[in-house]
């Protein structure tokens, strides 16, 4: 039974992790996504699950590697600093293809950067993060609802496709307070013949391994990967429309920035600008065909980051420089101002002063 | 040497170390242990990077291969997932010692419920014969190519001393595998650590003082004779620390 309450972003996100049937909790202290930890600390020990503060970040991801060589649900929480001691672990558990949830509660960077929100780890989660090919499924939520509603889809695609998922918010979304319907419980539903149980004897040993000597074993396990990839790219993109149907103006922006730019687009139309809104809710697989299509009937594109500009490069890939795409952006921690993007919908616009 | 029947936890295959290595024998002891306690349907074992990188072809029980020296943290999620089941690790000192020192201390501190097996070979052998952090005052490698300078590189880390300090942690035995009577010694305290485990008594480390003769440029027998010569002076044999009798433990 689901219920409506009002909760914190971060809170919102251990909530559905536990709903989603997730018992194994490993995180270490960093801010802005330390409710999430709290959270876990309290109620994990009620409900007979674990939450272990690890001694760093790089313990955590491979404590969180240990249970997911076993199939059980199992996540770890961050933010940028953290995520990137993380990449090691990552990079073996995306090598030995284990579901896993990582969650970034991004901040500024580079280096300790500062604990204000941001979003300039898009590269880092949509790219790989660390050696070797693959990728994370990346979900981007943009309300406290998203943030329930991803991390239990985040854990539901990771067992469907055997792969380590994101989910990447930003501090304003791990503090934001909204109402949320809290989502069904739910939990492992697929055969996980690969697990390690405890042969019981009864069958030959399972072995969890990313180490091929041979080049061509590497090779191939990497063509198969990316052959599932190709199937995640086809099946799994998932995006929000916003007045695109006869937009002139693609505004393209996810998380805060999306909330932020839906203001503008709306301040855009009243001021006669046909202005819409794609936001990508999966960052990778990205929504490359929703863009082409907006840059068949859009003159320009405007794309809103809390960065230098990261997701620019996709949409330019995506939309084939058929039409401009300009940057509006904040960096640091900064925020851009709804009149900010409402600037940059009018200049792409042009002569609309 | 004593010569075993093949142990049933060590699969039909050949293993790839090199002649005279002790990784061998102490495989060989792990796999006797868990079959003396009949175990193997229950363990899960976590592999090194490390020469014995490959010990995941070698156990026939459950494997899993840890990131270079996450092995203590990669037990301890499993461990914590399935907490009926006999979780170890098998490490070499580069990977324990350097890399993964902060993932041991910490596995100890917690006296996470698993088993350590620590082959301290004084060398980084899989990579070719690099200075350890167990490596001895004054020894050539290829990276303290006029011996180690304890000026410069410090000095040797003596993990069992070092993990007797904590309040935490179960059993720690250092032993030897380079005659006939350390062999036997080594049998019991592996045997024991896994013991501890099914006694959820805790954290039990076992470190084995073990020779790389490819790396110290030795042939077998003056690698063992150097083992009782130079590492066991400094690395003494014995109990470090035994809370196991002590009742409360989890
Ligand atoms: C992160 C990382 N750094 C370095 C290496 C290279 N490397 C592989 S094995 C090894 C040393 C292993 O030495 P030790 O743990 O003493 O095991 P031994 O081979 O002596 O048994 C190193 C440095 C690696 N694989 N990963
Ligand atoms: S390099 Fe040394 S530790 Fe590695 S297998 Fe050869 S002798 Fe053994
Ligand atoms: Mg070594």
């Amino acid at each position: 039974m689901s219920e409506k309450v009002l909760m914190k972003g971060n809170e919102a996100i251990a909530e559905a992790a536990i709903r989603a049937g997730c018992r194994h909790y490993f995180g270490y202290p960093i801010t802005p996504q330390t409710e999430l930890a709290a959270y876990m600390a309290k109620r994990m020990p009620k409900i007979g699950g674990c939450f272990l503060q690890a001694e760093s970040e790089i313990a955590a991801i491979n404590m969180v590697y240990g249970v997911a060589s076993t199939g059980l649900r199992v996540m770890t929480s961050s933010s940028s600093p953290g995520v990137s001691l993380k990449q090691e672990g990552i990079s073996y558990i995306a090598g030995a293809d284990l579901p896993a949830l990582i969650v970034n509660v991004q901040r500024g960077g580079p280096g300790l950067g500062g604990i204000q929100p941001s979003q300039s780890d898009y590269f880092q989660a949509t790219k790989g993060g660390g050696h070797g090919d693959y990728h994370l499924i990346v979900l981007a939520p943009s309300s406290v609802q998203e943030m329930a509603d991803l991390t239990a889809k985040c854990f539901e695609l990771a067992d469907k496709y055997r792969m380590p998922t994101m989910l990447l918010a930003d501090g304003t979304m791990g503090q934001m307070m909204e109402p949320v319907l809290l989502p069904e419980e739910s939990g492992v539903t697929v055969e996980k013949p690969w697990a390690l149980t405890g042969t019981k004897m009864q069958r030959e040993h399972n072995i969890v391994n990313s180490l091929y000597l041979k080049p061509e074993e590497l090779e191939k396990t990497n063509f198969d990967r990316y052959e599932k990839y190709s199937i995640i790219e086809k099946n799994e993109v998932m995006y929000e429309e916003y007045m695109m149907e006869d937009a002139e103006v693609c505004v393209v922006a996810f998380g805060i920035a999306a909330r932020v730019s839906k203001n503008a687009v709306v301040e855009a139309r009243k001021q006669g600008i046909k202005a819409g809104l794609l936001r990508p809710i999966t960052l990778w697989p990205f929504p490359s065909e929703a863009v082409k299509k907006a840059a068949e009937h859009c003159k320009a594109f405007v794309s809103v980051e809390l960065s230098m500009g990261q997701m620019i490069e996709d949409i330019k890939l995506a939309s084939e420089c058929k039409c401009p795409v300009e940057l509006c952006n904040r960096a640091g921690g900064m925020i851009p101002s709804p009149e900010q993007v409402l600037a940059s919908i009018k200049n792409v616009a042009g002569g609309n002063e | 040497m004593v010569v075993f029947e093949k142990p049933h936890a060590l699969c039909d295959v050949p293993l790839h170390y090199c002649p005279g290595c002790t990784h061998g024998i102490v495989h060989r002891l792990v796999a006797q242990a868990i079959d003396e306690l009949g175990i193997e349907g229950d363990a899960i074992g976590v592999a090194p990077v490390g020469c014995a990188v490959m010990a995941y072809d070698y156990f026939s029980c459950d494997m899993v291969e840890a990131a270079h020296g996450r092995a203590p943290a990669v037990a301890t999620g499993i461990k914590r997932a399935l907490p009926d089941n006999i979780v170890f690790t098998y490490q070499g000192d580069g990977d324990l010692a350097s890399i993964g020192m902060a993932e041991t201390v910490h596995a100890a501190t917690r006296n996470e419920n698993i088993t350590i097996i620590f082959i301290n070979n004084a060398i980084y052998g899989m990579t070719g014969g690099q200075m350890a952090p167990t490596s001895l005052p004054g020894q050539v490698t290829q990276t303290s190519p006029y011996g180690r300078d304890v000026a410069t590189a410090g000095f040797p880390i003596k993990v069992s001393e070092l993990l007797a300090a904590l309040d935490g942690p179960a059993y720690i035995q250092r032993v030897a595998v380079n005659n006939v009577k350390n062999v036997k010694q080594a049998q019991k305290a592996i045997k024991k650590a896994f013991e501890n485990q099914i006694q959820g008594k805790g954290f039990s480390l076992i470190e084995v003082v073990s020779s790389c003769p490819t790396n110290w440029g030795m042939t077998p027998q003056q690698a063992l004779d150097w083992v009782e010569e130079k590492m066991i002076p400094y690395y003494p044999l014995g109990v470090y620390k035994d809370k196991t009798s002590e009742e409360g433990e989890k």
